[in-house]
This record gives structure tokens, sequence and C-alpha cells, in this order.
């Protein structure tokens, strides 16, 4: 236990000694995108019946903000491990690939919640919210945290260079969190792109964290859970597989 | 008991064959030498030994655990200093020392770091940041994080490569008094007279099969006696010392000889012939068979 404990430690401290990187600035980011899509599409667009723009827009940003930054932490973490060679120190310990799993993505969740609550306690400032179903709320965040931060171990593990981790963030972890329907409700694209929608499962993610505000979403929140466990045991599996055969790691 | 049980190992890289079927025994409490010219296989086989590559055939064991199966306990009993100066530029010496002790499952390791830190002139350091520090003040961070779990099994690859006198003289005295209270050294080094000073066994790799494999006073044995040097003027070699010549070059060149001498005694007689023959003897050096010829004649052996 104490190599996992350690291995969880020096995660986090090292997305802490660079705090301003790692979670002042998204959170700043976020603050921006609900003041200008707040003030822009405030007066136009409601969502659902008696919520405001803003308000339907708070639960999408601080999940928006759970994901990338549970997904930049480990991979971002590995790749620079990889890159510089330090990863060396991990490899040589007599730490198992469960240890390695858990303290790499329990790391990123920290990070990721930890955006993610930053991102609450300011925006939601900014508008009414109602909390209809706590449990769910926490429940899709942590879900979410642990989902994207082992999606940012396997690109960690699976990438040799900066730019193709840069591909993965911007060719599929960012366009999937975007069209998971974070700026909008899925139901208001035409049917094609719905079904779309659904076959993406961040969409799903953010609908559950959604309906725990407001009591509202697109696809009942235990139907959402379910298809998030699946797809993260399945993620989680194939990491850990990787991780055991020492796949890009032990040549 | 063996330290370090190597069986068969190969392993490909593409259509590179950088081991091919290596096995060796190395026993607890030697001083071990691995040698061979770049590219020979060194590393690759280190790094098969130490879990951060996977032998394609064959199979390693540490004190008696294997590497793959057994990873845990064999991983434990070994501390490895990586040839790469690598380091984590988030930490401090000292942070990155408890670091590596908790990877190893310790807690509370502050003597023994301390103890570390003070053999390798650390002591100073202890609260620097990792990226402050000079090359070669991270390589003793290095060789201390290989040993904050104490392991009985300890490999160095190239640990003195462009490290200054006073290093190397720091980290000689610390790691032979390890190998004298019973720790296994494993060394790569392209420093021949520091395998031969340090190492009681040495194997020679190249092209990914071991070479030569002996005790090092067996393998300078294997080269007979001394060689004489001797630069002529006024005349050549007189015929009768031809069969002395080790480079049958230098006939041709008729200036300089290099004379094989089985004992030192042949030396006067040697003298007496050419001072004889008229020739003038401009200057002479004797110089006493070494590692390094050994391995010269073994890695020329197919030129």
């Amino acid at each position: 236990m104490t190599g996992f404990q350690t291995l969880f430690r020096k995660e986090l401290l090292r997305f802490w000694k660079v705090a301003t990187q790692t979670l002042t600035a998204p959170i700043v980011t976020a603050m921006l995108y609900l003041l200008i899509f707040g003030h822009v599409l405030e007066e136009h667009v409601q969502v659902f019946p008696g919520v405001s723009y803003t308000a339907f827009l708070v639960p999408g940003l601080v999940m928006m903000s759970v994901l990338q930054n549970s997904f930049a932490n480990s991979s971002s973490s590995l790749i620079q491990s990889k890159i510089t060679g330090n990863l060396v120190f991990v490899l040589l310990a007599p730490l198992s690939h469960w240890e390695m799993f858990g303290a790499y993505v329990l790391a990123a969740m920290v990070r990721g919640l930890a955006v993610g609550a930053g991102v609450f306690f300011i925006t939601v400032w900014f508008a009414k919210l109602s909390f209809v179903a706590p449990l769910w709320i926490l429940l899709f965040a942590l879900m979410g945290a642990a989902i994207l931060g082992t999606m940012g171990l396997l690109a960690g593990i699976w990438a040799e260079k900066f730019d193709q981790l840069a591909a993965f963030q911007n060719f599929l972890i960012v366009p999937a969190t975007f069209l998971a329907g974070v700026f909008y409700s899925v139901h208001s694209l035409p049917p094609f792109w719905l079904a779309v929608s659904h076959a993406n499962p961040f969409f799903y993610m953010i609908d559950g964290f959604r309906y725990g505000f407001f009591g509202h979403s697109d696809v009942p929140p235990a139907t959402s859970l379910l298809i998030v466990s699946v797809f993260f045991a399945v993620l989680a599996g194939i990491a850990v597989r990787l991780l055991k055969g020492g796949y890009k790691l032990r040549h | 008991m063996t330290a370090i049980h190597i069986d068969n190992v190969k392993k490909r890289y593409g259509s590179l064959q950088a081991l091919g079927g290596i096995s060796l025994k190395i026993g607890a409490g030697e001083f071990f030498g691995l040698l061979g010219p770049n590219g020979a296989g060194k590393t690759t086989l280190i790094s098969i030994i130490a879990g951060l590559a996977r032998a394609d055939e064959g199979s390693v064991a540490i004190q008696g655990h294997d590497v793959v199966t057994d990873y845990r306990s064999a991983r434990q009993c070994l501390g490895v200093v990586p040839q790469e100066l690598v380091f984590d530029p988030f930490f401090t010496v000292r942070e990155t020392l408890r670091m590596q002790s908790g990877y190893f499952g310790i807690r509370n390791n502050d003597a023994w770091i301390d103890e570390v830190m003070h053999h390798l002139d650390l002591t100073a350091k202890a609260d620097s940041n990792m990226r402050s520090l000079s090359g070669g003040m991270k390589r003793r961070v290095l060789v201390a994080q290989a040993l904050v779990h104490k392991p009985p099994v300890i490999m160095l690859d190239e640990p003195t490569a462009g490290v200054d006198v006073e290093l190397r003289q720091t980290l000689w005295n610390f790691i032979g008094r390890l190998n004298r209270e019973g720790h296994t050294v494993v060394l790569t080094t392209h420093y021949l007279e520091e395998a031969q000073a340090l190492c009681s066994r040495i194997a020679m790799l190249k092209s990914g099969q071991v070479v030569a494999l002996d005790s090092t006073a067996a393998l300078i044995g294997r080269i007979s006696g001394s060689q004489l040097v001797v630069k002529l003027s006024g005349g050549k070699l007189p015929s009768s010392l031809h069969a002395l010549v080790s480079h049958p070059d230098e006939l041709l060149a008729g200036e300089k000889y290099t004379l094989r001498v089985n004992h030192h005694d042949e030396v006067e007689g040697i003298l007496a012939t050419i001072r004889g023959s008229g020739v003038t003897l401009e200057d002479l050096q004797l110089h006493q068979a070494d590692l390094e010829d050994v391995f010269m004649q073994v890695m020329g052996g197919d030129k």
C-alpha cells in the first residue's frame, strides 16, 4: 500500500506545485465561457422550462472542467515522465499494475473534481440553481472524472510524442465533450445528430450530471449511470491490461 | 547463492537481434563487469534484468525471483542506476529520495537517506531542487535513488560516463564498501582500467553474444607477457628479432617496433642484440598487458 500511496501523493504534488496552471487557469477559462455565452444567449435560449440559460450552462461547464482536467492530469503526467525518462523510477519499483492504475486515475480525479468544484463555487453566484438530486450530481462527477482519468492514462501510455497526445485531446476529447451537450440540450439537434450524440458516452455523463441539478434530462439518469459505468469498466480493464503487459512502457 | 541468473535470454528489436541467447550466472557478493562496445547489448540486458524491457525468450531471476512472474520480490532485491541522466524537475533531492523509498514500500527512511547522501557528498544539496543541480550532482542522486531500499544487488549502467575524477572516487569508495559488506555489484563501463581495478569477474559482450567470460586476472593472463616498444634510428631491426614483432606492418615501416616479451629478463638480451647490430635506440617503453589489450583482442577477433 505504501507504494501506491507514494505514487498517488507524488501525482497530487505534481499538479499542486503548479496550481496556477493546473487549477486556477481552467477555472478562469470556465468563468469566461459562462460570462460570454451567458451574456449572449441568456435572452434567446431556454432549454428547460423555467431554467435560465446561464443556470443550464453551469452544470455543463462544471462537468466539462472535471472531464478535461482529469484527462489532462494523467495524460500529461505520463507523457512528461515518458519523454523526460523519469518514468523509469516508477517502472523500476515493485509497484503492481493495479497500484499504478489506482494512483494515476485517483490523482486525475482529484484534480478534475477540484477544478470542477472551483468552477461550481464561482459560477453558482451568477445563476439561480436548484439541486434536485445531489447524490446523482456527485455520482456522475465521480464517474466522469474516473473515465477521463483513465482515458488520460491510456492516451499517455499510447502517445510517444506531445503532438500525438495533443491529437488525442483535440480530435477526440474536446469534440466529444463539446458535442455532448455542454452548451445545449441534444434535443435541439436534427434527428441524425441526436442519434450521433447518443452514441457519445460523454453525453450520458453530462446529461446525468445535469439531472442532479434540474430533475430534467434527455435520458433517465439510471440508464445514463449504467452506460457510464460499463464504459468505465471497459476502459479500466484495457488500461490495467496494458499496464500489466507493459505496452509501450516496458519495451 | 546466485544473485542474478540469466538463462538463454534473446531479444530482437525489429530486424536487429539485440541479444542472441545470453546465459550468465552472477554470484552473490561478486563485483561483476559487463563490457562491450556500443550496441553490444549491455543496456538491453540490464533493462531486461531490471524489468524495463521484456525478453523474447529465456528468463532472468534475481536472488531466485523471476523478474516477470515474481517481479515484486525481484525488484525489491535490485537497485539500478540508469545510464541516462533522468530526474523529476518537480522535487528536491530529499523529496526525490523519500519518494523512491515510498515506491519500495519504505516509510521513515530518513536515517538511511542521510547516510547515503553523506557518502555521496549530497548533504549540502538535500533541499535543492533537482533542476538546479549540475550533471555530476544529478548522477549522485541517481546512485542514491538506486540505494534507498538497500538492495542486495546493485547494477550501474555506465555510472562514470562524463563524470569528474572526484565523483568517480567518491562513487567507487562507496560502492566498494557496499560490495565488501556483501552487496552484489554489476557494472557496465567503457573505462577499462576502472573495470580492471574493480571487477573480480568480467563478461564481454559483442553483437548480443557473450564472447568472453572469466575472472579479470584470468582474462588478462590470456595475453601472455608484456610488450616492449622500441624506436630505432640509423638502421632496421635485426632479423633475429623479427619473430617477436607483433604487428608485421611495423617491419615495413621500419622505425618503431612492438616486441612480445614473455619475461622481463628477455629485455636485456633484446637490447644487447639491437646495440650489437649498430642501430641507435632512440626510445623504449615496456608495456604491461592490461584489460584493454584483452578487450581489443576479443573484440577484433573476426575482423
